[in-house]
């Protein structure tokens, strides 16, 4: 066998590891089904009625940037077990094994792809519930859902990074939150841009979850779409190629603390 | 390099910041024996380990494994090793059984030989009956024995098994022993790190004590404890009082001059054989009362104290081997 059906079949092997994690600990389970559910009830009754969003509702402009900033976070699961494997020695064994030296990481950020898909799911139920409708051709649809997955598995090759950095699983979770929440909230997600105060509105616009959301609501809703698909894919590619590298070469350094 | 020596390391050396965890260090392990690496908390045992298995670069010195390079051939060099560490590192979320069979593919065995192997192993390791459970069920020992099992899943021709009985309960130290010294009897090369001696003194061919990164004593468990001074006789006597008189009748069987440690008369002898009725018959002309006659022979303890007593000292310039050897 080649090299790279080894690499494919360790990537595997590790994937279906940390999916089967899942039945077993129940309790992350939680944070990517309750908490988004929980995050597009919040937003659509508690502050809906307060933000004004010309042209849609609410709960139509809310969904795609929600759903953007879940997949955003996705990637903790990632975090949260190489920090583990680091604390428990399994990163040393791992390392001793003739298998390919990507494989602990893209195994893991594969399987992020499984629950986020779950998530993504959970949520455009409950936003359906909620009166939440799509506003384009299937396709596009199918297109956005691709692009979230895409944008989602970058930030889990974010998190990988911040997985094998940091210095326990808590502070893995913590530091990945404190980074990328505020970037979340100060884009397109929740509000119209234009509603923010000159500075925050600047960089909102450059922000890449503004073109990310801007780009899932051509997707979803048929907003105008201009260069934010291409702009989202651009971004998304970018994150991977530059984490993915930080991170094997961070990975083949890794010893257990 | 010589082929003989599964594992063979030559001035090997390695720096965290400004703290030296290896300086120096050269191992020789022949094919199918078990080198014991002995030695204190920090005294660079698991960075050895490490380096040894490709887990950490060296920055000086060079080292083979199955005469590949640890530097060199890496790649290679993993589908000869087995690595069992001071964790027990296995998935706690995942069964017995899949914990196997995942390191089975990891080491890209053929198709099924992953899932056989596991089941091979369990039953070895008196797993059969936990296998479908998942590990964090299990008891501490249980969890070792699954490690172990982890590191012999390829049948890897060299072995490191880093302080593989730390924490165990003695029954599962000895069941573990058992499974060692198997191994052993198959042909595997080891390299075992302790700080137990009774490990060292059970398991090993050879010894290398190690501490603050020098090897400082190196030899089979017998010769480190010749180095000691060998056999010796210890007699108590009934009265102190007779201590000079006892001292010139023990004289001529005593290798070297008879000293009083703790009111313990103490001196080093010739040979065993026939030294005690000796030493009684030559107490008895002499009239002198015995409390109590024995022959010693040094505990690896004392070697351990003895040598990293040494070694444990402000000044380390000069290795000084003076003192009470």
């Amino acid at each position: 066998m080649s090299g790279f059906r080894y690499a494919v079949s360790d990537t595997l092997v590790l994937a279906k590891r940390s999916l089967l994690r899942i039945p077993r600990a129940p309790d992350l389970l939680l944070s990517f089904t309750v908490q988004p559910i929980m995050f597009v009830l919040l937003f659509a009754y508690v502050f809906g009625g307060a933000i004004s969003t010309p042209g849609y509702s609410y709960i139509d402009f809310l969904m795609p940037g929600i759903i953007v900033q879940t997949m955003s976070f996705g990637g903790f699961i990632t975090a949260l077990g190489l920090s583990e494997d680091l604390k428990k020695g399994l990163i040393d064994r791992f390392r001793s094994l003739p298998m390919s030296r990507g494989a602990v990481l893209a195994g893991r950020t594969l399987a992020d792809v499984g629950t986020n898909s779950i998530s993504i799911a959970v949520m455009l139920v409950v936003g359906t519930i909620a009166g939440f409708s799509f506003g384009a051709p299937f396709l596009h649809i199918v297109a956005g859902i691709l692009l979230l997955l895409l944008f989602g598995y970058a930030f889990s090759w974010v998190f990988a990074f911040v997985g094998l950095t940091s210095s326990s699983p808590e502070a893995a979770q913590s530091l990945g939150f404190i980074v990328i929440f505020p970037l979340t909230f100060v884009s397109s997600a929740f509000v119209p841009v234009e509603s923010m105060p000159a500075a925050l509105q600047a960089f909102a616009e450059v922000n890449p979850f503004t073109i990310v959301v801007d780009a899932m609501r051509s997707l979803f809703l048929g907003a105008p779409a201009g260069n934010n698909v291409w702009g989202a894919l651009a971004w998304s590619l970018g994150i991977i190629a530059v984490f993915a590298f930080l991170s094997v070469q961070r990975y083949k350094r890794a010893v257990t603390r | 390099m010589d082929a003989d020596f599964a594992i063979e390391a030559e001035g090997l050396r390695k720096s965290y910041k400004d703290v030296r965890a290896l300086d120096g260090v050269d191992l020789r392990v022949p094919a199918g024996t078990v080198l014991g690496l002995l030695g204190p908390n920090g005294a660079g045992k698991t960075t050895a380990v490490r380096i040894l298995t490709t887990l950490l670069p060296p920055d000086g010195g060079s080292a083979r494994v199955a005469g590949l390079d640890v530097a060199r051939q890496a790649p290679q060099l993993r589908r000869q090793i087995g690595l069992a560490g001071q964790y027990a590192a296995v998935d706690e979320n995942l069964t017995g059984a899949e914990n196997l069979e995942m390191v089975g593919r990891l080491y890209h065995l053929p198709k099924g030989e992953p899932r056989a192997r596991a089941a091979e192993l369990l039953e070895r390791f008196d797993l059969s009956d936990a296998a479908d459970r998942l590990v964090r069920t299990y008891s501490g020992g249980m969890r070792r024995r699954l490690d172990l099992a982890a590191a012999l899943v390829a049948r890897p021709p060299v072995l490191f098994l880093d302080e593989p009985t730390t924490g165990l309960d003695p029954r599962s130290r000895i069941a573990l022993w058992e499974t060692i010294e198997g191994r052993v009897a198959e042909g595997t090369t080891v390299l075992l790190t302790t700080q137990y001696l009774d490990e060292a003194d059970r398991l090993a061919d050879r010894i290398s004590v190690i501490d603050r990164g020098h090897v400082i004593a190196e030899g089979s468990s017998d010769e480190l404890k010749d180095q000691l001074g060998g056999e010796r006789l210890d007699v108590t006597l009934e009265d102190e009082a007779d201590t000079e008189a006892a001292i010139a009748a023990l004289e001529p069987i005593a290798a070297e001059h008879p000293t009083l440690v703790d009111g313990v008369l103490r001196m080093p002898i010739h040979q065993r054989k026939g030294t005690i009725a000796e030493a009684v018959r030559r107490l008895n002309d002499a009239g002198i009362g015995i409390d109590d006659v024995a022959m010693r022979r040094p505990s690896l303890d004392e070697v351990f104290l003895t040598l990293t007593g040494h070694a444990l000292e402000p000044e380390d310039e000069g290795d000084g081997e003076e003192g009470e050897r």
